[in-house]
């Protein structure tokens, strides 16, 4: 196991290094730099003062250059200002990280929370009214466009029914926790929403297959309860696959929910991430970007640990074969 | 079973707590206004921003501002420096240049908002500041090149001298004060890395950084901004006892928000698109009231003088001649955003009406483009005795959903006058950051200038102001347009300053900017604002002084 974490550590560390040169090559070859944007609104700044600008900062450089240097920093925990904010780039991401892991986990936990038992129920009785019903209710959460279904949520619920606030996190103030909870209900809502339906349909299949199996006919066989192998049998080998799709899932956590977080005003990373590479702000794209890749592949480690635990077949012992 | 009972009546005890705590109605000491962006950052001139301009409206003061009228006011000076009062002396300096002297005065009763006075020791400090080349202020020529020098007669008067004898002496609008005794400790420690350690971002609620009617209590960052009265403000007490500004980027949730009642008002220089609450006014024009303030966004087609079929002056008419102006205005934005025949907005005092229009008259186009070669009609398009097709390319920014439209518009119009108008939009950046900047655009562009009152159009007219790789892409003459007398008249306007000469200048130059048609003019922009029925004595102003200058003289009805 310890000799699988090295060696998963050592490719996430390679992974990283070249995602942190491929991002910046890319951001590098967006047309315009900071200085220009700076520079759009003073018609009467010179070629001098943009040149000035640039030495000041640090884009007058060449890009390898430029990263070779960002790295060096980086190594040492130094990684750099925010042009934007004028903060330190962990000051920038820390809170907006802090929100996007509060409002898309809780998103993700109910997501999931919703997909098991209807998955499980849809395959239970497949192509029963029930199933279909799921289905229904499913392709509806995939095929409604985030924007809108916020929109229809805050409408119903904010502007009609005045029950829940329309946006931000928390009151002018803070407030309490209930505040929290009445402030993350619409947008935790419509992620939730439009990621359940591709969960259950996970689930849904997952589970025809192994309720086909004949471990489950020989479980049955032997006079087991049926929520017993549902429950205990069959949702155990399905969730297999189903963790893999859920740990790809996991870092998309920490980018953000852009569409979500602008419109119910949730200070967020996916905001965070768009208006920093919209406004060559590189320092923090480069984090924020190394960041949820490196959350993916943190994703993608616990589901091949979440494998071992799910299915004693596999192991992480070398054997020779 | 019982646990199942329990566990439902739990959450629904829960659910019900969390539905009923239903937020109170804003009391009226408390005005909650809706943006559509939230600042970055809060230095006052490291990267300019609209939304962080009109938060600095209600907790800074400038030196001078245009008012509602689009008259030069002071705000933290005593009175406007002029040569009639012997404040303002055109000079020679010993190398022979000329310059102009303006002599200042701090308003007596200036404190920032710790109580320590305004003085001249934040004017010198901010202009050490503004000049040093590693501070990173955008606006470099006003501080490194427009003053020359700066001398301090008293804690409370200084004298100006500015680099050329301009006739808009008296207008600092841009120097914004930093307070002294607060940032010069941050700043003398490094000044490469002031702005990143400014009190104005380590501590954007520091009472000591505001001297003007509030000062921000609460910073959320990303969500809203908490502003309350500056105990040391020294002019008119303001009304509310609290100001929310919530920014929510979204336009179609910012209109929720307002419905909702999250919000009370919504800020015309910084909020919905006028179409947007053109469409709300329909729906809700009971709940609450709409101001709508033409300004000086202009917006309008810039032309590539080097293309070869927009060489011709006759093919520029013609194109604009082929457009109803007039019923676009009246369609897409019901009368609200008036058409422009020129980049002066009648609304300043400098416009001089008499220069030729273009109105709507396809037959006039017809006739322009006969004569221009363009005779031969095929399939509804133009064409010239080469056989060359009649074809333009208009740009503007792709996802301005007004400005899609009005390209559309205009095509089929164009279609109608024979003109095959081909529409290439591209994302903001890319149109702003290279496309236009390195005049790569291949015929037309749309989009809007923002100026000041009274302003000389220098950047966008002069020939020395054509971006080029030798000058590094500088100017905004995307156009490309050069006229010697245009030169000429620019050249004088800015040194002529007795009225009826400058007067005559002036007319000149909107008769060759219209006679000449470098641009097509489109429409002056509106601000529309969506503000309660009981908020009184806000006026918009239609400029970059924004209303939120003048929050002091908010009122409850």
């Amino acid at each position: 196991m310890t000799r699988f974490l090295v060696s998963r550590l050592l490719q996430a560390i390679v992974v990283l290094l070249v995602m942190s040169f491929l991002v910046t090559a890319l951001i590098g070859l967006m047309p315009g730099d900071p200085v220009d944007l700076m520079l759009a609104g003073n018609p009467h700044a010179t070629p001098a003062d943009a040149a000035r600008l640039r030495a000041v900062y640090g884009v007058d450089r060449p890009p390898v250059e430029r990263y070779l240097h960002w790295l060096g920093g980086a190594v040492q925990g130094d990684f750099g200002y925010s042009r934007l904010f004028s903060r330190p780039v962990p000051e920038v991401i820390g809170p907006r990280l802090v929100n996007t892991g509060i409002l898309l986990g809780a998103a993700f936990l109910l997501a999931v929370a919703l997909a098991l038992p209807l998955g499980v129920a849809a395959a239970r009785r497949p192509w029963s009214l029930a199933d279909d019903a799921v289905n229904l209710l499913c392709f509806a959460g995939i095929s409604v466009p985030p924007f809108w279904l916020a929109l229809l949520l805050i409408l119903l619920f904010a502007v009609t029914l005045q029950w829940l606030p329309a946006s931000g996190m928390a009151p002018v103030g803070g407030g309490s926790w209930v505040d929290g909870l009445r402030h993350a209900a619409l947008p935790v809502a419509t992620l939730a929403i439009a990621s359940v339906g591709g969960y259950t349909r996970y689930v849904r299949s997952a589970m025809l297959v192994e309720l086909r199996q004949d471990y489950i006919r020989t479980a049955r066989a032997k006079g087991m309860t049926e929520r017993r192998v549902v429950w205990r049998h069959a949702l155990r080998n399905a969730l297999i696959p189903v963790v893999t799709i859920m740990a790809l899932e996991f870092g998309a956590l920490f980018s953000g929910a852009l569409v979500t977080e602008t419109m119910f005003a949730w200070p967020g990373m996916g905001k965070l991430i768009y208006d920093s590479i919209m406004g060559n702000d590189y320092n923090v794209a480069l984090v924020a970007l190394l960041l949820a890749t490196a959350m993916t592949l943190l994703g993608n480690l616990l589901a091949d640990v979440a494998y071992a635990a799910l299915d004693p077949r596999i192991s992480f012992r070398a054997e020779p074969r | 079973m019982r646990r199942t009972w329990v566990k439902g009546l739990l959450a629904g005890a829960l659910t019900a707590a969390i539905m009923a705590a239903v937020p109170a109605a804003a009391a009226k000491d408390e005005l909650v206004i809706g943006i559509n962006q939230f600042p970055a950052n809060w230095h006052p001139s490291i990267e300019a921003m609209a939304t962080k301009a009109y938060i600095e409206g209600m907790t800074r003061r400038p030196f001078t501002v245009y008012d509602a009228d689009w008259k030069l006011v002071c705000m933290l000076c005593t009175e406007l420096p002029s040569v009639e009062k012997g404040t303002a002396v055109y000079e020679t300096r010993a190398d022979g240049s000329r310059g102009v002297a303006v002599t200042f005065t701090i308003h007596p009763d200036a404190r920032w908002g710790d109580g320590k006075p305004v003085t001249t020791r934040d004017v010198l400090f901010t202009w050490e500041v503004g000049r040093h080349p590693q501070s990173g202020f955008s606006n470099f020529d006003l501080y490194g090149r427009d003053i020359v020098s700066i001398d301090v007669k008293d804690e409370r008067t200084f004298t100006m001298h500015r680099d050329k004898p301009v006739c808009d002496y008296a207008a600092i609008n841009d120097f914004r004060l930093l307070p002294e005794h607060l940032e010069r400790p941050v700043f003398d420690a490094d000044p490469a890395t002031y702005r990143n350690r400014s009190v104005f971002e380590t501590d954007p609620t520091n009472p000591g950084l505001v001297a003007g009617p509030y000062r921000m209590t609460e910073v959320a960052s990303g969500s809203h901004v908490v502003l309350e009265p500056n105990p040391h403000w020294w002019g008119q007490k303001p009304a509310f006892r609290r100001i929310v500004v919530r920014a929510v980027e979204n336009s179609a949730a910012l209109e929720a928000n307002l419905l909702a009642g999250q919000v009370d008002m919504v800020a015309g220089e910084v909020g919905l698109p006028l179409n947007q609450v053109l469409a709300l006014e329909k729906r809700q024009g009971q709940r609450f009231r709409f101001l709508y303030k033409q300004g000086l966004i202009y917006e309008h087609i810039d032309l590539n003088l080097d293309n070869p079929v927009l060489k011709d002056l006759r093919v520029r008419k013609a194109l604009l001649h082929a457009i109803d102006r007039e019923a676009i205005s009246r369609q897409l934005f019901e009368g609200r955003q008036p058409v422009a025949h020129n980049q002066t907005n009648p609304l300043d005092r400098v416009h001089a009406p008499g220069y030729p229009t273009y109105p709507f008259d396809p037959a006039a186009a017809g006739r322009l483009l006969d004569e221009a070669g363009w005779t031969d009609k095929r399939g509804g398009i133009r064409h010239n005795a080469a056989g060359e097709r009649l074809q333009v390319e208009i740009m503007t920014t792709a996802g301005d959903r007004t400005r899609e439209l009005l390209q559309q518009v205009m095509q089929a119009q164009w279609k109608q006058a024979g003109i095959d108008a081909r529409i290439v939009n591209e994302p903001a950046r890319v149109l702003f950051g290279q496309t236009l900047k390195e005049r790569r655009f291949k015929a037309m562009a749309l989009f809007a200038w923002i100026s000041s009152p009274e302003n000389i159009p220098r950047t966008t007219l002069h020939s020395s102001m054509i971006p080029t790789a030798a000058n590094g892409w500088a100017g905004q003459n995307m156009t490309g347009f050069r006229d010697a007398e245009m030169d000429a008249v620019i050249d004088k306007l800015e040194y002529v300053c007795e009225p009826e000469p400058n007067r005559l200048l002036r007319t000149r130059l909107q008769q060759i900017y219209a006679e000449q048609l470098p641009a097509l003019p489109l429409f002056f922009r509106s601000d529309a604002y969506v503000l309660p029925p009981w908020l009184d004595n806000l006026v918009p102003t239609g400029h970059q002084g924004f209303s939120s200058f003048w929050v002091e003289t908010w009122r409850v009805k």
